[in-house]
């Protein structure tokens, strides 16, 4: 088999960039399993928000960092108000119950964008324009940046966790919730923050991705289940495993990409979820916990 | 009855809990007055540790009061609780696990009000008392052995320059040497004018530490005293602990 | 230890052992019991009672050893199969059908006796039933509230329900669990009655953490302490045991 290493590169790369995003968006949902036990499958909605608003800041303001602080802020906003209306009564009952609630509050949220703007995707112009050449191919600077911003951001909440009295007090509330509070900590507060977190992390990751794919109210559906994946195979609550997952099944993806087309080389997603399941269901990256 | 004179740091009267429809505690009364050592005696199942619960807001009490400082703080939050200046140590210990033994004693110590330099000052006292938490500081909690796993959750207690310390059974499966050492510590917190509250198995030791006990019996208390007044061999003793 | 008729006994273990993994839950256990006996077991928490219970009544399987039960082997065997040797054992956390009426409760237990495979059977078949569930009802003080929902009971009446539904499927040793957790002295009371009352002609095995209960009802006295017997004896006999005060009091 004869694949030029041009092409390789290309799709390493873009495996990567893609990788990244997905890293942002998983981080922050397994963020929010591991400290409250909830699957939020609003997330994807999160995100595709994010989209939308830092669309709108976009068009006012021409400045790709404001939007892109608007579209995390609001997101988080949002996320706050999500939870403490529709989480924060059911937590602690059978998980089934929360799960229900944010796939009823997904369903709320994509029929409020289709209906606040339309069935039509929004083409949103790249912020950074230009190309580089890679091969034969011009390669947007674009993709890099959303790469290197994503993982920026992630870089900032792993810092924000490893250090600071906020993050030993997220750390704390997520391995022994009862303890936490004996100790002071306020985690109705935290549980709280947590989740704007994990949701203006995903509307951030919304706004970088937009201008890849177009904005519409259905983009979050793709999104939830290739997070889902790659938070499963990364170990639901393994902020390290979900980033490393992202960048592995992206990768696969892209290679399987040279070969069938790209919408069967999901397949290779799915693939992979099974195995986990079969082999490590804690997660392929999950370290021995315990 | 009140055996204390001052007026007391935290008075439990009456509480009642219930777990699903089991009653547990079934109108338990007591106090505890500023520095003293109370032991609460009973053999397993009685609601010593519901008790304690009870207290850190951690279970809910249905009925009756519980007041700190003249305060009622029944169904305070338990982080309220714990920041009014409340201690809980569990009886497993229930130290964090991947945080290390200095990021434990942080959850404590990071408070609004504290200066830096009264944060040194607590991490020193700590690392004064127990010098092998100073050695493995760095280290991820669930590392350490379950003596030193103790002396952790005694020492972060400790970091929220609590009051009072609720202990729950800090001896139990810990080796004799051990023991004598959660013994020191307990007199330690006595000069230190911190209150405790002792649940525990060991008669003999809590006898020594306490200056009253209490024996609680079927969720409530059946017998109380001053310590002094009691020996292990005493028919009360055996009545309600023995076999 | 006073020699025992080990081979007539009517439940007897033989170096009954449990790991899970690194820990030895019961280490050697050799147990006997009597026909017609009422014995308690005691110890501190962990000492191996659930456990024991639990491989009696074929929830769990030993490790290694054997388990003897009125002339049969009954080692390994599925919890089914063993309430059809007729262990039966009523449970520390309650476990009766709280949607279902009081009778009902009673009645689905007491069937599992007399098997009915016709779907056109007459109702009449289901009288005798019935009638053995009102029976059962009766003994354990709840005859009155056979329509009411199980969900309604008070917590003590409800754990009497429990034994009522042991009782049902006709058991010749009957593993009580617990039986007076969370009740008030008042329900405890009741329950030691009621106890007494169904003891004849029944092997009664009773773990227990309240002293008063134990002694009281308790024949015999089986303590465990980490997997192991520590002492037997009869109440008299386990009071004075210096081992067994040392234990409870950290003497």
């Amino acid at each position: 088999m004869d694949i030029p290493f041009d092409q390789l590169l290309i799709q390493t790369i873009n495996g990567i960039v893609t990788g990244m995003i997905l890293a942002l968006v998983a981080s922050g949902l397994t963020l929010i399993f591991g400290i409250m036990d909830v699957v939020n499958f609003a997330h994807g909605e999160l995100f595709m928000l994010g989209a939308y608003v830092g669309v709108i800041v976009l068009a006012a303001t021409g400045d790709f960092w404001i939007a892109l602080a608007a579209a995390s802020l609001v997101i988080a906003l949002l996320g706050a108000a999500i939870y403490l209306t529709t989480l924060r009564p059911l937590l602690g009952r059978d998980p089934l119950t929360t799960l229900l609630s944010t796939f009823g509050v997904s369903l709320v949220l994509q029929n409020y964008a289709l209906w606040q703007f339309g069935p039509v995707a929004r083409k949103i112009q790249e912020p950074f324009t230009g190309h580089f050449t890679l091969f034969y191919l011009d390669y947007p600077w674009y993709r890099l940046v959303i790469a290197l911003l994503s993982g920026a951001i992630i870089g900032a909440l792993w810092l924000f966790l490893k250090f600071g009295t906020y993050g030993i007090w997220i750390r704390a509330t997520t391995q022994d919730r009862v303890m936490a509070q004996a100790m002071g900590i306020p985690v109705p507060w935290v549980l709280t923050v947590v989740f704007a977190i994990g949701a203006g992390m995903a509307g951030a990751s919304g706004f970088l991705f937009g201008p890849l794919v177009g904005v519409n109210h259905a983009m979050g559906l793709d999104w939830i289940l290739k997070t889902l994946i790659v938070v499963v195979v990364g170990g639901m609550g393994n902020i390290a495993g979900s980033i490393v997952a992202a960048i592995f099944i992206s990768l696969l993806e892209a290679y399987a990409s040279l070969w069938v087309s790209p919408a069967q080389a999901i397949i290779v997603s799915f693939v992979v979820l099974i195995l986990t399941l079969l082999f490590r269901p804690t997660g392929l990256f999950a370290p021995s916990r315990k | 009855m009140s055996l204390i004179a001052t007026a007391p740091l935290l008075e439990v009267e009456e509480i009642h809990t219930y777990y699903g429809k089991s009653h547990i505690l079934d109108g338990v009364s007591l106090e505890v007055g500023s520095g003293e050592v109370v032991g609460l005696l009973g053999r397993n199942g009685v609601g010593k540790s519901t008790t304690l619960k009870a207290v850190a807001g951690l279970v809910h009490a249905s009925r009756g009061e519980v007041r700190f400082e003249g305060r009622t703080i029944t169904r305070s939050p338990a982080h309220r609780v714990a920041r009014l200046g409340i201690g809980y140590v569990p009886e497993e210990r229930r130290i964090f696990p991947l945080l290390t033994v200095i990021e434990n004693l942080r959850t404590g110590l990071d408070r609004q009000g504290v200066t830096a330099a009264r944060k040194k000052e607590l991490l020193e006292k700590v690392y004064t008392y127990f010098p092998v938490l100073a050695e493995r500081r760095g280290q991820a909690g669930g590392t350490l052995s379950g003596g030193e796993q103790q002396m952790l959750a005694i020492a972060r207690a400790m970091m929220l320059e609590p009051k009072i310390i609720l202990l729950d059974e800090p001896t139990e499966g810990l080796m004799p040497r051990m023991v004598s050492q959660i013994r020191e510590i307990i007199d330690v917190l006595h000069r230190e004018h911190v209150a405790v509250l002792l649940v525990e198995q060991n008669v003999p030791l809590t006898l020594e530490a306490s200056q009253r006990i209490y024996i609680l019996e079927k969720g409530a208390v059946r017998h109380h005293a001053r310590a002094a007044a009691l020996q292990v061999n005493d028919a009360v003793i055996h009545q309600y602990l023995g076999v | 230890m006073t020699v025992e008729l080990f081979s007539d006994a009517f439940l007897r273990t033989e170096d009954l052992t449990v790991r899970f993994g690194g820990l030895t839950a019961l280490n050697q256990v050799n147990f006997a019991v009597q026909r017609n006996e009422i014995r308690a077991i005691i110890g501190a928490n962990g000492a191996g009672k659930s456990t024991f219970f639990n491989c009696l009544t074929g929830v769990l399987r030993p490790s290694s050893g054997h388990i003897l039960f009125d002339g049969g082997e009954i080692t390994g065997l599925s919890p089914d199969r063993i309430s059809h040797r007729g262990i039966a054992r009523s449970y520390q956390i309650t476990s009766i059908l709280p949607n279902a009426t009081v009778l009902e409760n009673v009645r689905i237990a007491a069937q599992s006796r007399r098997h009915s495979w016709s779907l056109l059977a007459h109702y009449r078949a289901y009288r005798d039933i019935i009638e053995r569930a009102e029976l059962m009802l009766a003994a354990v003080g709840l005859l009155d509230k056979a329509n009411e929902l199980a969900a309604n009971l008070s917590h003590g009446e409800q754990r009497n329900l429990e034994i009522g539904i042991a009782l049902a499927t006709e058991p010749k040793l009957l593993c009580l669990d617990e039986p007076t957790a969370g009740m008030s002295a008042a329900e405890t009371h009741d329950t030691m009655a009621l106890v007494r009352s169904i003891a004849k002609n029944l092997t009664i095995l009773i773990v227990e953490h309240d002293m008063q209960v134990v002694m009281e009802l308790a024949q015999r006295i089986t303590v465990l302490h980490y997997g192991e017997i520590l002492a037997e004896g009869t109440p008299a006999e386990i009071q004075q045991n210096p081992r067994v005060l040392e234990v409870y009091l950290k003497t």
